[in-house]
């Protein structure tokens, strides 16, 4: 599975990181126009790592994912107007609007969730591993979570148990520094994220999660022996988030300086650069492909401003399966 | 009532619990057993004795004491095409798995837009009596039932403790089962081919006119005994077992009280906020006008549960002030 990288690919995983990065930026500014409510968290920045980690799954894996997930659904395959529908708490979102933008999942991309208390997918995704193993399926669980989730008991419960019991997930951890707005130095006495995983007993590897490519590469070495039936793993994919945590944070905790030491490194504009430089990529290609997800964008907004709200005598559809048959 | 070839036996209600396991795990190869000292220990409470034996470690799994963790993977083993049987060893150590059971287990479904079941079943022990003070004692099948997407469960006859397990793991829903610790050395006589029995509705263990007696779980075996010597006074009580705390029942309860006019109600929870005060609250809206009396409650002290003998007792709804409150709401005063 680990061809040499060439142009279709690099021109998918700049197309994947750009679709994030456009969507990300285009809910921020239906936020500042009331169309979306609640809690918004942008993960731009850190596009990267969603494209390297999701081109590494195939499609019989699953993935459990946090409350800043835009980018791992999108780059999973959920369809952007669902997922903007979503947003728009309309009927026609991915959860028929009653998630919002911290709960996206959609079972037919094997995408649960969306999971909005800090590590609480984790023992989610231990439990889809386990019953992957115990039915002999050889599918992966891939579980995203940030550095502020290593601090939870239930990170630390769950490593424990995967390790034991070798059961296939790939624990992905994207450390962009800040628990919210807590340096991870601030609240870990143990700042290597890798050697609290190898505690466990657990292979780990930290890798530039700024680097798309480099991040795929882990993600597939990794994906490859968790699949073969080696146990878990565990990557830390060094990020950072370019905005801020939400949208009601003034940023107190971080220096601006910062702020633009990382966007040097913004993962879009190195992988075009080297594109360019590379002569595969011109300004015309790039324009053309900014057209393309700014056209599929559109729709997506157009599909959502049309979608319909769930009558409110559907209030309590669904709070309990009424069939057996609802259950796999 | 027992059909033509089953016989009556003698049984306990943990070995009619054990039944249910070996039957559910016999039945389906998607059912599994995970918790605390499931295997090799045989189960705190030796429900699951001989089990590991029977079934082998994949199936019969000892987990590590970290119930988030194991809890949460049963609810993702459910969501992923397995049957999973988790049990936390008691209803103390569930907080440690609350997140897991109340932001995920009970949201997914809805949250999700109806994409998602999770037919996963939790065993837990509960209750107090056995000096195990404040730590081990609680009871709070109440706070579970409060929480929508979850079901909630207490047997307290053999007949349920043999037949609600089957019936929890059919329900494409997660469903919490209370085994109260002070019935499972409880002994009696069980048909042979029980199985199976309704998990949506409360049932009448005593037949009486003048007072309905409400309760579930450990507290049935109390309120029969209560009804026993209340009629010995001249006071014929009727004796509801709730058996499910969600969804709840409210037609048998209303049914009951239309006859008898009064109700008292017996739950081991902490008075305030407890479910006898949802039970209560249904009662007065749903047949206030029936009610000729005050509806009392019998509940359990409002400090931590002691360990001292005497202050247990005392702390605990017992026979004797169960038939003092039924009694007073009579009009009987000794």
């Amino acid at each position: 599975m680990t061809a040499a990288p060439s142009l279709d690919d690099d021109l998918a995983r700049l197309r994947g990181m750009l679709r994030i990065r456009r969507f990300e930026e285009r809910a921020a500014e239906l936020y500042g126009a009331g169309k979306i409510r609640g809690f918004l968290h942008l993960c731009v920045g850190e596009e990267a790592v969603a494209v390297g980690v999701m081109r590494a799954l195939t499609e019989v894996d699953a993935v459990v994912s946090t409350y800043r997930e835009h980018g791992h659904a999108l780059a999973r395959g959920v369809p952007p107007d669902r997922i903007m529908a979503e947003m728009f708490g309309r009927a026609e979102g991915c959860c028929r609007g009653r998630g919002g933008s911290m709960h996206l999942f959609d079972a037919s991309h094997r995408f649960y969730g969306g999971n909005a208390i800090v590590a609480g997918g984790l023992p989610l995704a231990t439990g889809l591993a386990l019953a992957d193993k115990m039915l002999g399926r050889r599918a992966v669980t891939a579980c995203l979570f940030g550095d502020g989730a290593v601090a939870e008991g239930e990170f630390h419960e769950c490593m424990n148990l995967a390790a034991l019991w070798r059961l296939p997930v790939l624990f992905l951890c994207e450390n962009n520094l800040y628990a919210m707005g807590t340096a991870l130095a601030l609240t870990e006495s143990q700042v290597d994220l890798c050697a609290k995983a190898r505690s466990y007993d657990m292979p780990a590897d930290r890798v530039d999660g700024m680097d798309v490519t480099a991040v795929e590469r882990a993600a597939l070495a990794a994906v490859a022996t968790v699949r073969a039936g080696e146990g878990p793993r565990f990557l830390e994919l060094a990020t950072y988030r370019f905005r801020a945590h939400s949208m009601f944070d003034a940023e107190l905790y971080r220096e601006k300086r910062e702020v633009e030491r990382w966007k040097l490194r913004d993962p879009i504009a190195a992988l075009s650069t080297l594109m360019k430089l590379g002569g595969v990529l011109d300004d015309a290609g790039l324009s053309a492909l900014e057209s393309e997800v700014a056209a599929e964008l559109d729709a997506a907004v157009a599909f959502a401003e049309a979608g319909t709200l769930e009558p409110v005598d559907e209030l309590t559809r669904d709070v309990y399966a009424t069939e057996a048959s609802d259950a796999r | 009532m027992p059909g033509s070839d089953a016989v009556m036996v003698r049984t306990t209600w943990r070995e009619a619990m054990r039944a249910a396991l070996r039957e559910a795990l016999q039945g389906d190869p998607r059912v599994f057993l995970m918790g605390e000292d499931v295997g090799r220990y045989g189960g705190c409470y030796a429900v699951s004795r001989g089990l590991l034996e029977e079934f082998g470690p994949e199936r019969i799994r000892d987990t590590p004491l970290s119930e988030s963790a194991f809890v949460g993977a049963g609810i993702g083993a459910a969501l992923n095409g397995m049957r999973p049987i988790v049990e936390v060893m008691t209803v103390n150590f569930s907080l440690l798995a609350l997140d897991q059971i109340v932001n995920n287990a009970a949201t997914l479904r809805h949250m999700s837009g109806g994409q998602f079941a999770i037919p996963l079943v939790i065993r837990m022990a509960t209750g107090a009596g056995r000096q195990l003070a404040a730590q081990h004692s609680h009871s709070l099948e109440g706070w579970y039932a409060h929480v929508p997407g979850l079901k909630v469960l207490c047997p307290a006859t053999l007949e349920d403790a043999r037949g609600m397990l089957a019936s929890a793991l059919a329900d494409p829903n997660p469903v919490i089962l209370f085994e109260h610790v002070g019935l499972y050395n409880v002994e009696g006589m069980l048909s042979s081919d029980a199985g199976a029995v309704p998990i949506d509705r409360a049932a009448v263990r005593r037949a009486g006119t003048q007072l309905s007696l409400i309760a579930y779980g450990g507290m049935i075996p109390r309120a029969l005994e209560a009804a026993e010597k209340l009629a010995a006074q001249g006071i014929d009580a009727e004796v509801i077992d709730l058996r499910v705390l969600r969804p709840l029942d409210t037609a048998t309860l209303v049914a009951s009280v239309r006859k008898t006019h009064r109700a008292v109600i017996v739950d081991e929870g902490w008075r305030s906020g407890s479910f006898a005060a949802e039970v209560s609250a249904r009662l007065v809206e749903e047949a206030f006008y029936d009610l000729d009396a005050p509806i009392a409650r019998v509940c359990s002290a409002e400090v931590p549960i002691p360990y001292a003998r005497h202050m247990e007792i005392a702390a605990l709804p017992q026979v004797e002030t169960i038939v003092r409150a039924a009694r007073e709401v009579v009009g009987t005063h000794a």
